[in-house]
């Protein structure tokens, strides 16, 4: 690791530096505001590296570069929002049909439409629902703080090339445009391994290889879509991220992801010094979703608040994960309005008062 | 006895499954040629389209990633820019490349991507049976234009070659046809000449083959042979209309 100098920096430009230093050398894209800062970073600072920048005419071009880079097992990235995330949805049901690793970032924006470019949270379903055609799942990781960004970036890179899989960084416009100190290192393993048995080098001295998605053989679409949940289910097992604050005592349990959960921190700091038993559950990946924490926390708290920039997407999941007898309650703010540490103090203020008026009943 | 004619090392001994008359089999057979002809099986990744073509993977020795259905020129940017010691090249249809592809063709094109592109326009889908394509010709019967394409409806044929003739990034854009035996001496020279530019690193290059779909035009393969003379050449004149010489590199 490099010494821990604080720089300070946009949330897109540390997310461009981590991609740098985890070994991304190809990146492919198209501008789209709030995001912009990334191809920006990645034009300037990969030809450096001895990468290359390209940009793309479309978003689908973009996609379906990188499907052609990630194929011989370089790190590769590209980014956008939106509705060029919209437009890669057919180039991410390629990536999990052929199982091929990339890094996407999603810094999104509101919709529906041409919508506007300000923080949104409207994009969960399309990120962890599957947006394309099939049967498949993407990781999707889900930074709070600058920092973050920059981890997960260099994680992003690792568990793609694990399982073969498209990791997606969802992320929105406060924290790409959000400038604070963050420290950058440099990870051990900058590259992937370079022997793997499936990467299209060219078959010199061995057998051709092949990435495809198409299967018409009977039986074989079947066999592949066992293989690939299979493969899910690994995920689910190994690689979920969370992170708890005050859960231990408490009556209720907010529940939030990205920006809004870092908004409920402060929240929820405030709401403890007023001596409120309230505490925080923050999904880091919303693929593979914390379900069994989340149902481990059900058996003692009973009262859950999620809160989301948009009109209540991730509450289905939480209701999904939680035991039968739990109460959950949604607070959402669609179309990129923000909630304010007071708009959250003065939510979750009226929940836990609920929970007490039903207990002097 | 001297041996004269053999499969190409770049291919495999797997029967074709194309239909009877179908230019396919000879087209694969002219990349073949070319790819052994420079010793490129060993360093050349193929990029399959959508369509006949898709299986390009079970005749070709070579490396193969499967594109999205238009997306072949993206996806061979995205190999090519990695592995630039690679030859890389796609095979793509006229649906896939003229239609739904077409703003990837061209920008990879624009951009001078060096990467060899085979375009195989036999005025039809073939996989999907039968429907109008963006080369289908005016009047031309399709599934789509059961009563002929009509150029106030549909427009008219589209013509790649011209298009991309008309930019400056590629180093090589041509029409061929594979329909006779003088036409496919001249098609095997010219795929040859389009590897041969990637090769020397000259940029992108494009070769055109009309090519017929007797199945879906609904014709023996003697008929689709004249049809292509009769019909496709005079739509779509064979000509290499853009060749840059070896010192446009220098």
């Amino acid at each position: 690791m490099s010494s821990p100098k604080k720089v300070f920096t946009k949330g897109n430009e540390a997310i461009a530096m981590a991609a740098i230093n985890a070994g991304c050398r190809y990146y492919f894209g198209y501008p789209i505001t709030p995001q912009n800062e990334i191809p920006e970073y990645m034009a300037a600072h990969l030809p450096a590296a001895g990468g290359e920048f390209l940009q793309a005419e479309s978003e689908i071009a973009s996609i379906n570069m990188l499907i052609g880079a990630a194929a011989t097992g370089a790190r590769v990235m590209t980014s956008s929002s939106g509705p060029g995330i919209s437009l890669m949805q057919e180039g991410f049901s390629y990536f999990a049909g052929n199982e091929l690793p990339a890094v996407v970032v999603n810094m999104s924006r509101q919709g529906p439409g041409l919508g506007g470019i300000n923080a949104t949270q409207g994009d969960y379903f399309q990120s962890v629902k599957g947006g394309g055609h099939g049967d498949y799942k993407l990781i999707v990781l889900a930074p709070h703080t600058g920092q973050e960004l920059y981890d997960l970036t260099i994680r992003a890179f690792e568990i793609a090339e694990k399982y073969r899989i498209l990791t997606l960084i969802l992320g929105d416009a406060i924290l790409g445009q959000i400038k604070e100190p963050i420290v950058p290192w440099v990870p051990e393993k900058t590259a992937g391994d370079p022997d793997r048995d499936w990467l299209i080098t060219g078959a010199q001295g061995r057998k051709p290889r092949l990435i495809k998605s198409l299967y018409l053989a009977d039986g074989e679409m079947e066999k592949h879509n066992w293989h690939l949940q299979e493969k899910y289910a690994r995920i689910e097992r190994d690689d979920v991220m969370f992170e708890e604050v005050d859960t231990d005592d408490a009556e209720l349990i907010i529940v939030a992801f990205g920006s809004v959960a870092r908004i409920g921190k402060s929240a929820i700091a405030r709401l403890r010094e007023a001596g409120k038993k309230v505490g925080l559950l923050r999904p880091i990946t919303l693929f593979p979703f914390p379900r069994k924490r989340l149902r481990e926390l059900g058996s003692r708290s009973k009262k859950f608040l999620v809160a989301e920039m948009n009109t209540g997407q991730m509450v289905e999941d939480v209701k999904l994960s939680l035991p039968g007898d739990c109460q959950v309650e949604f607070y959402g703010r669609p179309g990129g309005s923000v909630p304010t540490p007071e708009d959250l103090f003065a939510v979750i203020s009226a929940s836990c008062e609920k929970i007490q008026a039903k207990e002097i009943v | 006895m001297k041996q004269v004619f053999k499969r190409p090392e770049s291919m495999t001994a797997k029967p074709f499954h194309f239909c009877p008359g179908c230019h396919h089999g000879i087209v694969h057979r002219l990349v073949a040629e070319a790819l052994d002809y420079f010793s490129l099986r060993e360093k050349t990744i193929g990029i399959a389209s959508v369509g006949c073509s898709v299986f390009l993977y079970d005749y070709f020795a070579v490396d193969v990633i499967e594109a999205p259905h238009g997306r072949a020129a993206a996806v061979a940017t995205g190999t090519k820019r990695v592995l630039d010691d690679r030859i890389v090249f796609t095979y793509q249809g006229d649906g896939d490349l003229a239609a739904i592809g077409t703003s990837e063709v061209i920008h990879a094109a624009n951009r001078g991507d060096n990467i060899t592109v085979i375009f195989v326009n036999n005025s039809i889908y073939g996989m999907t049976g039968g429907q109008m394509a963006p080369t289908t010709l005016l009047g031309q019967r399709s599934t789509t234009s059961p009563y002929g394409r009509d150029r106030n409806r549909d427009g008219y044929p589209i013509k790649m070659t011209e298009m991309l003739a008309a930019l400056e990034g590629p180093s090589l854009v041509s029409r061929v046809a594979v329909n006779t035996p003088g036409n496919v001496k001249r098609a095997r020279k010219v795929i040859r000449q389009a590897f041969q530019m990637q090769v020397e690193g000259q940029g992108f290059s494009f070769v055109e083959v009309l090519s017929t779909c007797p199945t879906n035009w609904g014709m023996t393969p003697q008929a689709a042979n004249n049809r292509i003379a009769e019909e496709m050449i005079p739509c779509f004149p064979l000509a290499t209309l853009k060749q840059k010489d070896g010192n446009d590199v220098l």
